[in-house]
C-alpha cells in the first residue's frame, strides 16, 4: 500500500509541475501579446473595439473563445458524465441560441452601435436613464458569468494539487488553495484587460480557441479510438458503467425528473427543464461580452461572417462534448468524479488523465495529459474572464461614467482610464462572490447568467431594433423588470438556500420552486417592456427612422 | 457621416426601403419562429415524451440522441442558408440605399430614380 501512495504522490507532483509550466507558458505568450497590443492601443476605439480591424475568421474564433467557457468544457462534460443525456441539452441550447444572434441581432447591432450594448438601447431614448439601466444589467450578467468561471478554476486547481477532502498542499487546505487560485486568475484577467484592452483580449481569445479545440479534439479521438470509432459501443459502455442502464442515454435523470406519487415535484422538475431550455436559447443574444465582439470588425457583413465561423467552431465543440462526457462516464466513472468534485466539474481533466494512462503509458502519461488539458482549461477560463471583465468595465466607463456622470464631456483618455479602473473593481467583486459558489456546477451557474441576460437585455434589444413605438419608459421597464424578476427569483430559489447543494445550505428562505427563473422572468421582461411603452406617450419617429435605416443599410456606421 | 433626420425619414418611407425591410423581415421572422418551435418541440419531447425519446434506433443510439443531433444539423443549415439569402437578396438592396444616402442618387439607376416618400 505505501508504494501505491508514493507512486500516486509522485505522479501528482509531476503533473503539478508540468501543468504549472504549461500554464506559465500560456500566460507568458498571452501577456506578450497583451503588451504588444497595448502599444497599438491609442484611441478609445482601439481599447473598446480592437480598432475594428479584425477579420471575420479572426473574430469568429474570438467569439468561440469568448463563448466556450469553463461551463462548456468542464460543466457540460461533468453533467453528461454524471447524469448522462441531460447534460447534452446544454450543448444544444447553447448552439441553437446562435441563430437568434445571427438572424436578429449581430448585423443590426454592428451597424447602429459603437462600443457597448447600450449604444443601441439608448439610440432613440433619453440617454442617461437608459444607459444607467443597461450598465447595471451588463454588470449583473457579467458577474453571474464570472462567478461560474472562477468556480471552475477553483475545482480545477484542487484536482491538480491532488487535494481531496482534508488533505493539504503547501500548508493550504483545499479551500485556501481554491481561494488562492481564484485570486490569481482574477489578477491575471485584470492585467489582460487593463493593459491590452479589446485588441489584447481578442488575441487571447483566438489563441485559447485553438488550444481548446486542439485539446478537445485529441481527447475525442482517443475516446473514440478506444471504442474503435463505434459511437454505440461508447454509449453502451457509459450506460453500463453508470449503473443506470439505458436510462443514462435518455432525458430525465437530472431534469424533468419523474417522482412517483409526487405530482407537484414532477411538475416543477419538468418546468425547470423548460425554463432552462428557454434561458439557454434566448440568453446568448443578450450577453454583453458577446455583443461587444460584433464591434471589433469593420462592417456588418463581416460581423455576419464572424457569426458563421463562430457557429462552425462552437457547433463542432459541442459535438465533442458528447464524446467527452460519455467518455468520462465510461472510462473514469461517476463515483471517481464525484469523489473529486461533487458537481462533476473535473470530469474532463480526469478523463484526460485516464486517457494519458491508457495511451501514453502509466502514471507519467496520465500526468502529461492531465497537465495539458488542465492548462487548456485554465486558458479557457482566463480568456472568458478577460472578455467578461472587458465588457462590463467598458459599459461602466462608456455608458455610466462618460454619458451619465460626465454627460458626454469626458475625453477619450479619461474614458479609457476609467474603464481600466472599473476592470479592477469588477474583478475584485467577482473574486469575492465566487468564494461562496464553490458547490455549484459551472454549466448550471452559467445557465443562470443566460436567464438574466435573456430577461433583462434581449427584450430591450429586440424592441429597440424592430418596434417603432418603443420608448425610454419601455426600455427602463423591460431592463429593470427583467433583471429584477430574474435576480429576485434566483435569490429565493433552491440554488441560494434550502437545499443540500445551495450556496447557503444551512439556511432556508426559498419559496420559488425552480432553479432556473427563465420561464417566468423572460416573459416578464417582454411584458414589462410592452407595458412601459404603452403607458408612456413618448415617441421619436425621426430617431427611429435613423436607427432603422442605419441598422439595415450600415449608413453612418462607426 | 450620418445624414439629416429628414433624410432618414424620407428614406424610411421610400418604396425601396420598404422593399428591403419586407425582404429581410419576411425571412428572419418566420425562420426564427420555425427554429424556436423546432427547438421547443425537442425540449418538450425531452420533458414529456420519454418513451418516444427512449426508442432505440441503431444499437444504443436512441431517438433522443438523433433528435439532438438534428438540432445541430438544422442550425448549420439555417445559418448557411441565411448567409446565402442575405448576400443574394438583401445586400444589393441595402447597398443601393446606402449609395443613395451617400451620393444623393443610387449608382445603378440614377436616371430612373423615383424619389420615395410621395405616397
Amino acid at each position: 500500500m505505501p508504494t501505491g501512495i508514493l507512486a500516486a504522490e509522485a505522479s501528482t507532483s509531476t503533473s503539478r509541475s508540468l501543468t504549472i509550466t504549461l500554464f506559465l507558458i500560456f500566460v507568458a505568450i498571452t501577456l506578450g501579446i497583451t503588451v504588444w497590443a497595448s502599444r497599438q492601443t491609442k484611441t478609445a476605439t482601439d481599447f473598446y473595439a480592437g480598432g475594428r480591424q479584425f477579420s471575420g475568421f479572426q473574430n469568429g474564433m474570438a467569439i468561440g473563445g469568448d463563448y466556450m467557457s469553463a461551463a462548456s468544457f468542464l460543466g457540460i462534460a461533468g453533467l453528461i458524465a454524471l447524469y448522462g443525456y441531460d447534460g447534452f441539452l446544454y450543448s444544444i441550447g447553447f448552439l441553437v441560441a446562435w441563430l437568434v444572434a445571427l438572424l436578429l441581432v449581430a448585423e443590426f447591432l454592428r451597424n447602429s452601435g459603437r462600443y457597448t450594448m447600450a449604444d443601441v438601447l439608448a439610440f432613440r431614448m433619453r440617454q442617461r436613464p437608459v444607459r444607467t439601466a443597461a450598465s447595471a444589467s451588463t454588470i449583473v450578467v457579467s458577474i453571474f458569468y464570472l462567478i461560474a468561471q472562477m468556480v471552475g478554476a477553483g475545482a480545477l486547481v484542487s484536482l491538480l494539487l491532488g487535494i481531496k477532502g482534508d488533505t493539504t498542499f503547501l500548508g493550504m487546505d483545499a479551500d485556501t488553495a481554491k481561494v488562492a487560485t481564484i485570486i490569481l486568475v482574477g489578477a491575471l484577467m485584470i492585467i489582460y484587460v487593463t493593459v491590452g484592452g479589446m485588441k489584447g483580449t481578442t488575441y487571447v481569445q483566438i489563441v485559447k480557441a485553438f488550444m481548446l479545440m486542439g485539446g478537445a479534439a485529441i481527447m475525442v479521438i482517443m475516446v473514440l479510438a478506444h471504442y474503435k470509432f463505434n459511437l454505440s459501443a461508447l454509449l453502451g459502455d457509459a450506460a453500463e458503467q453508470s449503473g443506470k442502464g439505458s436510462a443514462f442515454l435518455e432525458p430525465g435523470l437530472r431534469y424533468g425528473v419523474e417522482t412517483a406519487g409526487d405530482a407537484a415535484k414532477t411538475f416543477y422538475s419538468k418546468m425547470d427543464l423548460l425554463s432552462l431550455g428557454l434561458a439557454l436559447v434566448l440568453g446568448t443574444a443578450g450577453l454583453p461580452h458577446i455583443l461587444t465582439r460584433f464591434y471589433t470588425v469593420p462592417t456588418s457583413r463581416i460581423a455576419r461572417k464572424s457569426v458563421l465561423w463562430a457557429i462552425g467552431i462552437i457547433g463542432t465543440f459541442y459535438l465533442f462534448t458528447l464524446a467527452l462526457g460519455f467518455g468520462a462516464a465510461a472510462l473514469v466513472g461517476g463515483e471517481n468524479i464525484t469523489a473529486q468534485d461533487k458537481a462533476g466539474n473535473t470530469a474532463a481533466p480526469q478523463l484526460a488523465q485516464q486517457l494519458g494512462i491508457d495511451y501514453l503509458g502509466g502514471d507519467t502519461g496520465g500526468s502529461i495529459m492531465l497537465a495539458v488539458i488542465a492548462a487548456v482549461a485554465f486558458a479557457t477560463i482566463l480568456a472568458v474572464v478577460a472578455g467578461l471583465t472587458l465588457a462590463s468595465s467598458s459599459s461602466l466607463a462608456h455608458d455610466f461614467y462618460a454619458s451619465v456622470i460626465k454627460r458626454g464631456t469626458a475625453s477619450e483618455r479619461d474614458e479609457v482610464r476609467v474603464a481600466r479602473i472599473s476592470a479592477l473593481l469588477i474583478g475584485a467583486v467577482a473574486i469575492a462572490l465566487s468564494i461562496f459558489a464553490q458547490s455549484l456546477n459551472v454549466a448550471f451557474l452559467v445557465a443562470l447568467a443566460f436567464a438574466v441576460a435573456a430577461s433583462a437585455n434581449l427584450p430591450a434589444i429586440l424592441y429597440s431594433l424592430f418596434w417603432r413605438r418603443f420608448n425610454t419608459a419601455g426600455a427602463l421597464w423591460s431592463i429593470y423588470g427583467g433583471l429584477g424578476s430574474a435576480v429576485i427569483l434566483v435569490f429565493f430559489s433552491p440554488v441560494v438556500s434550502g437545499s443540500a447543494t445551495a450556496m447557503f445550505p444551512e439556511s432556508d428562505w426559498h419559496w420559488f420552486p425552480l432553479s432556473n427563473p427563465g420561464i417566468i422572468s423572460i416573459p416578464l421582461g417582454f411584458f414589462f417592456g410592452w407595458l412601459g411603452t404603452v403607458i408612456s406617450k413618448e415617441t421619436d419617429p425621426e430617431k427611429y427612422a435613423e436607427l432603422e435605416v442605419r441598422s439595415l443599410t450600415g449608413h453612418g456606421a462607426h | 457621416m450620418p445624414a439629416s433626420p429628414e433624410r432618414y425619414l424620407e428614406v424610411q418611407n421610400s418604396e425601396e426601403f420598404a422593399q428591403l425591410r419586407h425582404k429581410l423581415r419576411s425571412f428572419i421572422f418566420p425562420t426564427t419562429v420555425a427554429f424556436i418551435v423546432w427547438y421547443a418541440l425537442y425540449v418538450l419531447l425531452s420533458a414529456y415524451a420519454r418513451d418516444f425519446m427512449a426508442i432505440k434506433v441503431i444499437g444504443n443510439i436512441n431517438v433522443a440522441l438523433i433528435f439532438g443531433l438534428l438540432q445541430f444539423v438544422s442550425t448549420f443549415v439555417i445559418a448557411w442558408y441565411y448567409a446565402r439569402f442575405a448576400a443574394r437578396e438583401v445586400d444589393p438592396l441595402a447597398d443601393n440605399i446606402y449609395d443613395e444616402l451617400e451620393n444623393g442618387t443610387p449608382k445603378a439607376e440614377a436616371a430612373a430614380t423615383t424619389d420615395g416618400g410621395t405616397d
